[in-house]
């Protein structure tokens, strides 16, 4: 049933990438039970915008949890308090009357903040550039129906594409490491027959980019698989921790091929 | 404004493939020597960069959101039609052209879609080779299911989020070109204007979305990847991002708009709860495969929870109506049908905007593990947004503004009335006629994209000279960075009181009791009149903290809102020059006796193209007549 709430927001807010940042405190009256997290924000900033002040900037767009857009530390937690649910399917259900809520952007030394919560995440993109992806360029392959793939590495697949590249994890990871990411790619590719001939390459190099952006090492603390929202598992990084090793033992410089002509 | 749909000569089988043999082709040295843009990075946009890029070509990408990846096609959660026919259940390529033109209530191009059908084979061939986690049965094999409009099963899915999964391998797709270098890819930008010399479109100027900064690109063709419109009406399932500006401009420098009113309103949506609602959630089609849609059959059962209404007192009403597709009756009709029971009062919920979508029979006849193998993730969203699980009640929904089929008007080649200016996906306004059926969506994104740009951009490629793009400081550029940094200057400089999502809600209200699933010449004059008191009153009274030299959400949002106060009224403009009912856009005037579409086709069919003439100047409305050789024209019946 729906119910209102009077809480009191402590945000971080920050003008740029280099201004120094502070938290500030926003009242947040009559919000209903029903409103998601977000909407909950759009409430505060229509309110800041009528008063002439500067509304809290937040990254946003799709606002049903499959884009991967949203995502800040609510009351210490990635995504808020609610498991496997984004910022923006988070509801203030999930909260008291009376609350006083901290948001803060995703704090990772490889996201620099943008303004207030929004941080740049630009870096995911590169390590997918490096290597996050399978060498098919459109065409006319195969049927796709040639080539079966079993039942459960298809699932396993899917589990592991589901992904949404939000960075929760590197934000809940006491060494902003990103190993939830990128092994959730190296997985999902290397579970299917169409990822082999560049399996081990691929971890290689989406590795070695990924150390180069600057996120830390995993020590096996498990904050990342529980702040996930799509409920991306550890087992991705011990099959992505498997590959790299193998790759790193099978590993040859390229061979020169020449092209005769 | 002269309308070429350029469409190939000789049998429909053959249209296409006689056409990639006739068109140009360029060099593959001369391919670098080449730039395109692309604006948008959803499954058509990056679909055709990452081509384009693989051909050779130089790209660059822009999208507004932070990364490529997060585009609206990530959205899409049932599936992606095909005429593979892998289930041996009497498909194929015509049959899905004949579905097609059907479901579109035959307002579509029949050439286009043919092409479209006869592409979509092998975009499940691509999308597998990229690593796309389709469904698959446990003999390996593809697994399909079922949607709207279709009596075969030709849908392809991953679970609940197909477009996602689609998306990502365009992405990847996209990444890899630009590792190599052949795309450069432009985050956090927002096209602001098109460059157009001589009739031909030559660039376009963007706002960097993090400094401010006004920027001119200039390529030798341009393709539009921007998506619908549909944000007009306020709520609805789109993105908050997601707007017509792009194509909006390109319409005002020449481009015609064709079938504007076109929009599709999904009939699977959960319900609002109130003023506060930012946006509306879908849940996907393909639940209508095991769930059955109804209301009480008596309006005093509204407020009973469902469970003591007993079977005899509830009306399945799609059943009904509908017995050989039932629950999966087109969209358009189903979205009506709610909007009917819910008229009468039959509605549940809160609100009485809702009716049931109830898996208690499928439960009991399947189990619920196989319903959460299906649908799991679905039913959790469910549950996350309205606190009640699907399991044990019936989920409640409601349709919602989810698509438009109108967009910037087409040639064959994807080319719009500006040379050098191509419009792909949902952008144009190409293939879906006046209702787009389920799973076509992702299907034709990625047709545009991956299989009919590459080759229709290259043609018109081999037809200029390579090296002659526009220098970078041409007054023409100038004055488009002037117009777009004006704009910028006059919201700011407006220092009202009201807040851009204030106009934007008002202009939705207007916009759905209106132009919604039910419209009439007295409504729409209404709105016609409205709309442009909104505009005004924004134009007066929006205000907007801050500067134009930061990152800054509002002005983002009030420029997207001036040009859906714009939008809008073209919508309704074509809704009441279109004096039938077709599709997703039903006159009340026009309808049989048991409320279904009433079709003109003496006067009707055929495409409106709206051409602009200045501000404060009625658009001019252009016919491209349809012709249908293949599909006779019929009336559409799903009984």
């Amino acid at each position: 049933m729906e119910k209102h709430l009077n809480l009191t927001l402590h945000v971080w807010r920050q003008k740029n990438a280099q201004a120094e940042g502070a938290f500030a405190e926003y009242p947040a009256r009559h919000i209903s039970t029903e409103m998601s997290f977000l909407e909950m924000l759009d409430v505060v900033n229509e309110e800041l915008i009528r008063k002439g002040e500067d509304p809290i900037a937040f990254d946003h767009d799709c606002r049903e949890g499959i884009c991967g857009t949203c995502g800040c530390v609510v009351k210490g937690r990635p995504h808020g308090p609610k498991e496997r649910t984004t910022s923006c399917q988070l509801h203030m259900r999930s909260f008291e009357d009376g609350d006083h809520i901290t948001i803060e952007p995703w704090r990772a030394e490889a996201f620099p903040v943008i303004k207030d919560l929004i941080v740049d995440r630009g870096a995911f993109d590169r390590i997918i550039a490096a290597g996050g992806f399978i060498t098919a360029p459109t065409g006319t392959p195969q049927d796709a129906n040639a080539l079966p793939v079993p039942k459960q590495n298809a699932d396993l697949a899917m589990d592991a594409a589901a992904c949404i590249g939000c960075g929760a994890c590197v934000a809940a990871c006491p060494n902003a490491s990103a190993m939830l990411f990128v092994s959730a790619k190296v997985s999902q590719l290397g579970l299917l027959p169409q990822g082999q001939p560049e399996r081990y390459t691929r971890v290689r190099d989406m590795v070695a980019r990924m150390d180069a952006e600057g996120f830390g090492s995993c020590t096996n603390h498990g904050e990342c698989e529980a702040v996930c929202p799509k409920g991306i598992t550890m087992e991705n990084i011990a099959r992505m921790n498997r590959d790299f090793i193998k790759a790193s033992l099978l590993y040859r410089p390229e061979v020169a091929a020449g092209g005769a002509g | 404004m002269e309308l070429n749909s350029r469409i190939p000569e000789g049998p429909i089988e053959k249209k296409w493939d006689k056409h990639r043999f006739d068109m140009k082709l360029v060099n593959p040295s001369n391919r670098r020597k080449y730039k395109v843009i692309v604006v948008g990075s959803g499954l058509a946009g990056a679909a055709a960069a990452a081509s384009l890029g693989e051909l050779g070509y130089e790209v660059s990408c822009f999208c507004y959101q932070d990364s490529p990846r997060r585009a609206h096609s990530i959205a899409a959660q049932g599936g992606i039609n095909a005429a593979k026919n892998y289930r041996n259940d009497g498909d194929s390529i015509f049959r899905l052209f004949y579905d097609t033109v059907k479901g579109g209530d035959f307002r579509a191009r029949e050439a286009n879609v043919y092409r479209l059908a006869q592409v979509s084979v092998d975009i499940i061939d691509q999308c597998v080779a990229q690593g796309v986690p389709f469904a698959r049965e446990y003999g390996g094999l593809l697994d399909n299911r079922s949607f709207g409009g279709a009596q075969v099963s030709r849908t392809f899915y991953a679970r609940g989020q197909t477009g996602q999964q689609l998306l990502l391998g365009a992405y990847q797709a996209l990444q890899r070109q630009v590792g190599l270098g052949q795309v450069k890819m432009f985050p956090r930008h927002e096209m602001q204007e098109l460059i157009v010399v001589d009739g031909v479109a030559r660039g376009i100027v963007t706002r960097d979305m993090v400094t401010g900064r006004i920027e001119t690109h200039v390529a030798d063709a341009v393709c539009l990847a921007t998506g619908g419109y549909g944000n007009t009406m306020y709520l609805a399932t789109y993105a908050k991002g997601c707007n017509g500006t792009a194509i909006w401009r390109a319409y005002k420098k020449g481009a015609a708009f064709g079938n504007p009113c076109y929009t599709q309103i999904h009939p699977t949506c959960i319900p609002v709860t109130g003023d506060h609602q930012s946006k509306l959630t879908l849940m996907s089609e393909s639940l209508r495969n095991d769930g059955r849609i109804w209301v009480p059959k008596k309006k005093e059962d509204c407020g009973k929870p469902a469970a003591q209404i007993p079977e005899e007192d509830r009306d399945y009403y799609l059943e009904r109506k509908y017995p050989s597709f039932g629950n999966l009756a087109p969209r358009d009709i189903s979205s009506r049908a709610a909007k009917q029971v819910c008229d009468e009062g039959r509605g549940v919920g809160g609100t009485g905007l809702g009716v049931y979508l109830d898996f208690s029979d499928a439960i009991r006849r399947l189990g619920a593990k196989k319903i959460e193998e299906k649908y799991g993730n679905l039913f959790e969203m469910y549950e996350r947004i309205t606190d009640e699980n699907p399991y044990e009640v019936p989920m409640r929904i409601f349709p919602a503004t989810h698509y438009t089929m109108g967009g910037l008007w087409v040639d064959y080649n994807l080319m719009s009335t500006i040379p050098g200016l191509f419009v792909l996906g949902e952008a144009n306004f190409s293939d879906h006629g006046a209702n787009r059926l389920g799973a076509s969506a992702l299907m034709q994104g990625l047709a545009d994209g991956y299989f009919v740009a590459p080759y229709t951009v290259a043609n018109y490629l081999a037809s200029t000279k390579p090296g002659s793009r526009l220098p970078i400081d041409h007054p023409a550029a100038k004055e488009a960075e002037a117009v777009a940094a004006q704009k910028v200057g006059r919201l700011l400089g407006v220092g009202g009181k009201e807040t851009p999502t204030h106009f934007h809600r008002e202009l939705g209200k207007v916009m759905w009791e209106f132009c919604g699933m039910g419209r009439n010449e007295a409504g729409l004059k209404k709105a016609l009149g409205l709309i442009p008191q909104i505009r005004e009153e924004f134009w007066r009274n929006v205000r907007i903290p801050g500067s134009g030299e930061e990152l800054n959400q509002s002005l983002e949002l009030a420029g997207r809102v001036a040009d859906f106060l714009e939008i809008g009224e073209l919508m309704c403009l074509d809704a009441l020059e279109r004096r039938e009912s077709c599709g997703g856009h039903f006159r009340e005037e026009w309808q049989t006796p048991d409320g279904e579409a009433l079709r003109d086709d003496e006067n009707f069919a055929h495409v409106a193209a709206w051409e602009y003439q200045g501000e404060g100047s009625t658009p001019v409305r252009h016919i491209e007549p349809l012709k249908f050789e293949y599909v006779h024209l019929a009336t559409r019946s799903y009984k």
